[in-house]
């Protein structure tokens, strides 16, 4: 009775703290399942940066200029250092990596479904930077402002750096636009496959989503799927006209009452099957990964053994 | 050999090695054994990277009409690229990495201090830029070396394996040809018997702290700065051009 | 899953000469040089650091959030602080 009374106050005191718009920290209290959503919600984000390694990785090699492949190598090492940063505030929740790498590569937590189609052309790199990481910035941006502060930090950082990302990408897409006939429908045909998909990313509908609501009123969330999804159609329809590609979607159109433009029904068959590991990549995606994991096993334990050995050595010569 | 064909030899042949080994590292990128190693091999890369750049860049003016650094990174066959068999060499696995990187670290490090004191002004430029770069990827790579040697009884066999295998390679990087010897007399080339003695050096000290066995054979293939290369080359090559050799003229 | 993971560290970082060191986040690493050269990669990518400290997490003594009792006394002296003093205008900047 008195404990169920005291955590009554403790969390009263939590979600006034979180109104006042406060940072949770890692000792504070916290509810159990604020831990728990935070936890799953930072992993999964970690790991969309880790996995959202390989497709992007995939050109890296094939890259069609000097230039192109340094700013391609920088961003996808980018994406690394997100993981990092990530995998480190989610740390501070009393889990460590390498329980969140075992989640992962037993498929446990889920990663964006994006990250499951493949990157079949050089313009599918620049087209994931202009609306894949347009998409994830806005989210971004969102998280900067979120109640927990290791991962509102995170998040700080991690915007400043992804603001040369989507201008890698578009910049892309620019030398196409101007290129040749066979370059321009590389762009339109990148552009024609990652449309939905990008619209996917915020996740399903409000009236969808399982999480929303709690992570809205713990502040985890600020903005809702659906809002996020909105203003990213809004913000990118001037972008596509510039480059002179066609948005995939007959019923994109500008609607001056909401002030907002009107867009299609996303196939949320679609985006499901991707979820449950029906895309076209889910499969090679962790394998890749846990191939990496494996591999590097023995390194992992030989630098840990290593330490290990020179600590004593160093303790000895102490002694002595 | 005339001087100016000489000098854009030399050139290229910086500028590829860079390339090369940059690429190979680049392989690595998401799939290393830890993120904080897959971004440290990243930089490497990134600055190997920079470094070639510079070096078209420079050779792209020595050729003239033209010519920019993607068409020398590009448009060249494996028998027209000069670097060293060394940088080649496929990840057979990240032994095989911090191997190969130690081994032409440790070499380059010398190499790029004596190339500061070239009297081609644009390659002690170069150098004098590059060199710090390098001193670090030296640090980096020689502790590395150590670790893995000196870790596990798995890593040291490994280490081990990767050593007797790459040994072969570093007889070459020392070894003068007709354009060092050309550019030698005008200064502007590094005398590279002068780095042979302190490589091998260097090399030996930090393979005994690894505790691994230096190859008990003189190392012999050579070829690469003549264009003579391993197998290896030209797939990595066709990977890296075949944009601009599907789509010629295009911009990108 | 490894037997012994690489312990944490935490990382602070002198951005410019004259300021404090920052703390900018964690990372993983087997010894201390290798926490060092791994904050390095990690940390000042973009030029952000002229000096770098780590330290292992497990290290760091810090106080408990339900203590916070310990900072009220602090709150009530005023007195402590140039505005609590009236100064007329006419004397300039004090």
């Amino acid at each position: 009775m008195t404990k169920s009374i005291n955590i009554a106050k403790l969390e009263a005191r939590f979600q006034a703290k979180v109104d006042a718009e406060q940072k949770i920290e890692p000792k504070d209290w916290m509810p159990e399942a604020y831990r728990k959503t935070l936890i799953r919600q930072i992993s999964q984000h970690a790991h969309s940066e880790v996995v959202g390694m390989l497709p992007e990785g995939n050109w890296i090699l094939r890259a069609p200029s000097l230039r192109r492949k340094v700013a391609l190598l920088a961003k996808v090492q980018d994406e690394a250092g997100h993981g990092l940063y990530l995998y480190s505030a989610a740390e501070t929740l009393g889990i460590n990596r390498d329980e969140l790498f075992e989640q992962l590569l037993t498929g446990k937590a889920k990663y964006s479904s994006i990250f499951n189609y493949p990157t079949q052309t050089w313009a599918d790199i620049g087209t994931v930077g202009w609306l894949v990481d347009g998409a994830a910035i806005m989210n971004q941006v969102m998280l900067t402002r979120t109640s927990y502060g290791p991962y509102a930090r995170a998040m700080v950082r991690i915007c400043k750096e992804e603001s040369f990302h989507q201008r890698q990408g578009y910049e892309i897409l620019l030398a196409l636009s101007q290129g040749t006939e066979e370059q321009r429908k590389m762009l339109q045909d990148a552009v024609n496959r990652w449309w939905w998909p990008s619209l996917m990313m915020f996740g399903p509908s409000d009236a969808e989503s399982t999480h929303s609501a709690q992570s809205m009123a713990w502040k985890i969330k600020r903005k809702s799927n659906d809002q996020l999804r909105q203003e990213f159609v809004d913000a990118t329809v001037r972008q596509a006209e510039y480059l002179g590609v066609t948005l995939p979607d007959p019923d994109l159109k500008w609607n001056e009452e909401r002030g907002h433009y009107d867009f299609g029904k996303i196939n949320w068959d679609e985006f499901w099957a991707v979820v449950k590991g029906r895309g076209p990549c889910n499969k090679n995606r962790l394998k890749t990964r846990r191939k990496a994991h494996e591999n590097g096993a023995w390194v992992r334990e030989a630098a840990m053994a290593h330490a290990e050995k020179r600590a004593a050595r160093q303790k000895e010569e102490g002694i002595a | 050999m005339d001087q100016a064909a000489a000098l854009l030899d030399y050139v290229l042949r910086l500028a590829d090695s860079n390339l090369v080994l940059g690429q190979r590292l680049a392989e690595c990128c998401g799939h290393a054994p830890e993120l904080e190693l897959d971004i440290a091999l990243t930089n490497i890369s990134l600055d190997l990277m920079g470094q070639a750049r510079s070096l078209y860049q420079y050779a792209a003016e020595l050729k003239g009409n033209g010519c920019t650094e993607d068409d020398l990174a590009y448009f060249r066959t494996e028998r027209e690229f000069r670097n060293p068999l060394l940088v080649e060499y496929p990840n057979e696995d990240f032994a095989y990495t911090i191997l190969r990187q130690f081994l032409f670290d440790a070499y380059n490090q010398l190499f790029y201090q004596a190339l500061e004191n070239s009297s081609d002004a644009r390659l002690a430029e170069i150098a004098r830029k590059s060199i710090k770069e390098i001193r670090y990827h030296l640090r980096f790579s020689a502790e590395w070396c150590i670790r893995l040697g000196d870790g596990t009884e798995l890593s040291r066999q490994k280490m081990q394996t990767a050593l007797d295998d790459l040994w072969d390679y570093t007889a070459e990087l020392c070894t003068p040809n007709a354009t060092d010897q050309t550019l030698l007399s005008t200064g502007i080339a590094v005398d590279l018997e002068q780095l042979k003695a302190p490589y091998f050096e260097r090399v030996e000290e930090i393979l005994t702290k690894a505790t691994l066995r230096k190859p008990d054979y003189e190392p012999f293939q050579q070829g690469g700065k003549e264009g003579s290369h391993t197998e290896f080359l030209g797939h990595l090559l066709a990977e890296l051009q075949v944009l601009q050799r599907t789509y010629p003229g295009a911009e990108w | 899953m490894d037997k012994k993971s690489w312990p944490l560290w935490e990382v602070f970082i002198r951005s410019k000469s004259g300021l404090q060191h920052k703390h900018v986040g964690s990372l993983h690493a087997v010894d201390a040089q290798m926490a060092l050269e791994n904050a390095r990669d990690v940390y000042t990518r973009r030029n952000e650091g002229l000096s770098i400290w780590v330290i292992p997490s497990s290290q760091i003594v810090a106080s408990e959030p339900e203590d916070e009792y310990i900072f009220e006394a602090a709150k009530s002296k005023v007195y402590r602080h140039p505005t609590f003093y009236d100064i007329p205008d006419e004397v300039g900047h004090m």
